[in-house]
């Protein structure tokens, strides 16, 4: 039996509850793609959030951890999946069946809310609509290489490539970082034979006066100070590169079919990039928009209680972590109110009268065009950067928080929006992960390959990070090493096949110059 | 229904085997595990079965919302896992603790040590009367009364008596249609099994050797328990008197004075004439000591043991703990005695944890 499940067709009056929620949706002018519900019961849905929502896709033990620790969080009642949708075009989304009707209006009121983000928000402008097929065309692919070559080989392989899953470029959907012309430009070789590269460096004259002209012993110079000039390599990677996964798949000695594991872990990562860059975002929106559909229409008044409940607890606040649902709901309400009262532009921004900046009003109503507007250039960061204001952080009692190494607790560092807004935006950085990029493919002129994180105040978890080069070293072959920084000292971490080294700097000498003190971390 | 997912979880749990299976040394010489043993579950943890990923360490912070001063705690760091999830980070994995059934620990440890299953003594002589339900009789409590059997009896009887009309079937049983379910008794053959610990604890045996000791005799019952049906545990502690003692005071007894092996060995064979006759019990006798005895009863528990209490056990195994005091010599004085002519009879010496797994091996290797 396939993971996929026959379709159940969705019950008349679930029918009627959709056709409802649509009407409204499309009142508020919202636009989404046409979304197919389906309802299942809570092990498929279980099961199909552990595939990320993709019941086709590979398999893969951590799905079935996943899944273990999904089944024990709802049997022993922690947590309850209530909805799951998918971006694809289609939309699909899939109900619980043992959720009550006011459950299931929420629920289908809220997917058309995700719906309509994912057809109009910028960020997703460039995924694969088709996902779904794509996922079960890698399913089958992996499959055929474990028939082929054995599970075991090919799962860990998969496990190897998804150390690094995270390596992404996220903006490189939108750049062009390549010349893509580059790769035929080979030198050399151009038609027209004057314009051989042995020109270089030659004046014109006529043949009897070439060796007056064009002195030999002057061009065999010239010849070898560019021959001396090739030889200092030019650093390959011609620029650190971020997406080290492409490095990898375009110059690791890969055998076929771990090249294709490889770019197949890279597109699925690419795929739910940019749900993450949004995910404030756009469980806000579809928040924003359950919340006005329901209150407004949807509402029959047996259904307050068990709404209410259920708001509540999406809605919760946490003092060890943004609630992602309250924070983008919150948001998109103060933009919206921001705007209906015209508190934007310059003479608002000029205004220092207290009073008259809180009950300033314009009547602009500009609102809901605003908001429409928002959701479809911003991501997290910049609509944090953008829109979170003093007074919105200072109403939602936002703080910022930090590790105390002494007494081995978080603790509130501090509520000034400034510090709030820096971390806010750190966090967000790069989905929160580190940046790190290629910088040497032939370092030490060995053909090791030499990372480098970007520190930014920040450091790594030493012994994952050792064991994340462990698993480059797999895919590399030769020696790896990254650049990072550690109380506040540069040092190089690297392994070698064998052991561990850690080597920091010493009296400000490169550890890339070997004068350095080394620390022997043996395996 | 079958779910594709089934296959991934499977998986998912055959990689944990493996994990505990790679770790099983640091399991077994640690003894924290009883502290995570539930009645038939042990929870094990497991150090970080996620992929590794470059991320940030504890020193990330985040934001939150809510009430409170600048330099509340809000939240206990976590010493060896990520930083607390952070807005926009995903959750920090911590260590994981998944439960494993002893049955399975069992065959891990089984697989591990390569033990070989244990063919139970006279497993045909050893037999319970089972009863089951299996039959039809034609008095009975209506508790037990077989509708179908019935009805068909009544159905039977009125066809031939020609009462029965097809147009307007109404079958009424009387008295003698009745049918019930009805048992026999068979005799099946059963393994049971008993364990007997005996432990030095005069004063030589310190701490350390007992929670050796403790480790070792986990093992062993988890091993056993899933070689037979039913196991039962006795504790016999002994400095120069033996005594019977229950699980806890038997790991938490301590005494001074001098040590009579012999006497642990009688109240031994004591307990297995009044309570489990041979023919009856697959015994297991182990006895844990750091080797020092009295003088002249060293002989006296050898006669013992070869006279009394070998010829009734499966499998005697002695495991002498090696500490600071104790002379280790009763192990050369079974050593000499014995040679190595008794096939149920395992001598083991035990230096230090590390030295535990060997020491299940040789006490289990045999297959008794």
């Amino acid at each position: 039996m396939s993971g996929l499940q026959p379709f159940r067709d969705l019950p008349p009056e679930l029918v009627e509850v959709q056709l409802q929620m649509e009407g409204h949706a499309r009142e508020y002018g919202l636009d989404f793609f046409p979304t197919i519900f389906e309802v299942i019961d809570i092990e498929q849905l279980n099961a199909i959030a552990a595939y990320g929502g993709f019941p086709t896709r590979y398999p893969h033990w951590r799905f079935g951890m996943e899944y273990a620790k999904l089944s024990r969080g709802y049997a022993y009642g922690l947590q309850k999946i209530y909805e799951m949708v998918i971006n694809t075009n289609p939309c699909y989304a899939y109900l619980l069946s043992s959720n009550a009707l006011t459950d299931h209006k929420l629920v289908i009121a809220h997917v058309l809310g995700h719906s309509d983000f994912f057809k109009n928000n910028n960020w997703f402008s460039q995924t694969n609509r088709h996902m779904l097929d794509e996922m079960a065309n890698h399913g089958n692919r992996i499959r055929r290489y474990m028939d082929r070559f054995g599970v075991d080989v090919v799962e860990e392989f998969v496990d190897t490539c998804l150390s690094i899953e995270d390596l992404l470029d996220i903006h490189s959907p939108f750049i062009q970082r390549f010349d893509t012309e580059e790769k035929y430009d080979f030198p050399g070789n151009t038609e027209n034979p004057d314009d051989q590269p042995a020109a270089v460096g030659r004046f014109l004259a006529k043949s009897y006066m070439d060796p007056y002209v064009n002195p030999p012993e002057k061009l065999a110079e010239a010849e070898r100070g560019r021959e001396e000039a090739a030889k200092e390599a030019k650093p390959f990677p011609a620029e650190p590169m971020r997406d080290v996964m492409l490095f990898l798949l375009q110059h690791a000695p890969l055998k076929p079919w771990q090249q294709d594991v490889l770019s197949i872990i890279r597109d699925e990562a690419y795929y739910f990039a940019p749900q993450g860059q949004t995910k404030i975002m756009n469980e806000g929106w579809a928040t924003f928009w359950h919340s006005t559909i329901m209150t407004r229409h949807g509402l029959e008044p047996n259904d307050v209680i068990n709404y209410a409940d259920h708001c509540a607890g999406t809605l919760a606040t946490s003092p060890t972590r943004l609630n992602p649902y309250k924070i983008g709901l919150e948001l998109f309400r103060h933009i919206e109110d921001r705007w209906n009262r015209g508190c934007f532009g310059e003479e608002y921004e000029q205004c220092d009268n207290l009073a008259a900046k809180q009950s300033w009003n314009t009547e602009a109503g500009l609102g809901r065009e605003k908001i429409f507007e928002v959701r479809r250039i911003h991501n997290d960061q910049t609509f944090i950067d953008e829109f979170l204001t003093y007074d919105f952080c200072r109403q939602n009692k936002i703080f910022q928080f930090g590790y105390n190494d002494d007494s081995g607790y978080y603790e509130i560092e501090s509520r000034y929006f400034e510090d709030v807004k820096r971390q806010l935006l750190a966090n967000l950085t790069n989905l929160g992960r580190p940046q790190i990029s290629v910088r040497d493919a032939n370092y030490k002129n060995r053909n090791e390959l030499f990372l480098e994180h970007r520190y930014e105040g920040v450091e790594l978890k030493i012994d994952h990070a050792q064991a994340t080069l462990e698993n480059i070293y797999k895919l590399w072959t030769r020696p790896v090493s990254i650049e990072t920084t550690l109380d506040d000292e540069p040092c190089v971490l690297s392994f070698d096949g064998g052991e561990h080294r850690v080597s920091t700097a010493k009296n400000g000498a490169s550890p890339r110059n070997g004068s350095s003190e080394n620390i022997v971390i043996t395996n | 229904m079958a779910m594709k997912i089934d296959k991934d979880v499977k998986r998912f749990q055959k990689i944990v085997r493996g994990a505990i299976r790679k770790n099983l040394r640091k399991y077994v010489t640690q003894s924290e595990m009883f502290g995570r043993q539930g009645k038939d579950i042990v929870s094990i943890p497991l150090p970080a079965l996620a992929v590794p990923h470059f991320h940030f360490g504890n020193n990330q912070g985040g934001v939150g919302q809510g009430e409170g001063e600048e330099g509340q705690p809000i939240a206990r760091g976590d010493d060896d896992g990520s930083g607390q999830g952070a807005a926009g980070s995903e959750p920090g994995q911590h260590i994981q603790e998944v439960e494993v059934t002893l049955e399975e620990l069992a065959e891990i440890l089984g697989e591990e040590l390569q033990l070989p299953r244990i063919e139970p003594k006279g497993a045909s002589n050893i037999s319970q009367e089972k009863s089951r339900y299996n039959s039809i009789r034609r008095v009975g409590p209506e508790s037990l009364r077989h509708f179908k059997r019935t009805y068909i009896q009544a159905l039977r009887r009125q066809i031939s008596e020609g009462v029965y009309q097809p147009n307007a079937p109404r079958i009424i049983p009387i008295k003698e249609d009745r049918r019930y379910r009805s048992w026999t008794n068979t005799p099946e053959p059963q393994a049971n099994a008993v364990i007997i610990y005996m432990m030095d604890v005069s004063g030589s045996m310190s701490d350390e050797q007992k929670a050796i000791v403790r480790t070792e005799a986990f093992w062993i019952d988890t091993w056993l328990k899933s070689q037979y049906e039913g196991v039962e545990r006795r504790y016999i502690i002994h400095d120069a008197l033996a005594k019977e003692v229950d699980e806890h005071t038997f790991y938490h007894t301590r005494e001074s004075g001098g040590t009579r092996i012999s006497s642990a060995y009688r109240l031994c064979l004591k307990l297995l004439e009044t309570r489990f006759p041979a023919e009856l019990w697959n015994i297991y006798c182990f006895h844990f000591s750091d080797g020092d005895n009295w003088g002249e009863d060293g002989n006296q528990a050898t006669e013992l043991l070869r006279d009394s209490l070998l010829p009734k056990c499966n499998l005697f195994g002695y495991g002498q703990v090696e500490s600071m005091y104790g002379s280790g010599e009763f192990i050369h004085a079974l050593e000499a005695a014995f040679g190595g002519k008794h096939e149920n009879l395992v001598l083991s010496e035990i230096s230090d944890r590390d030295a535990i797994l060997d020491s299940i091996k040789e006490f289990l290797g045999k297959g008794k």
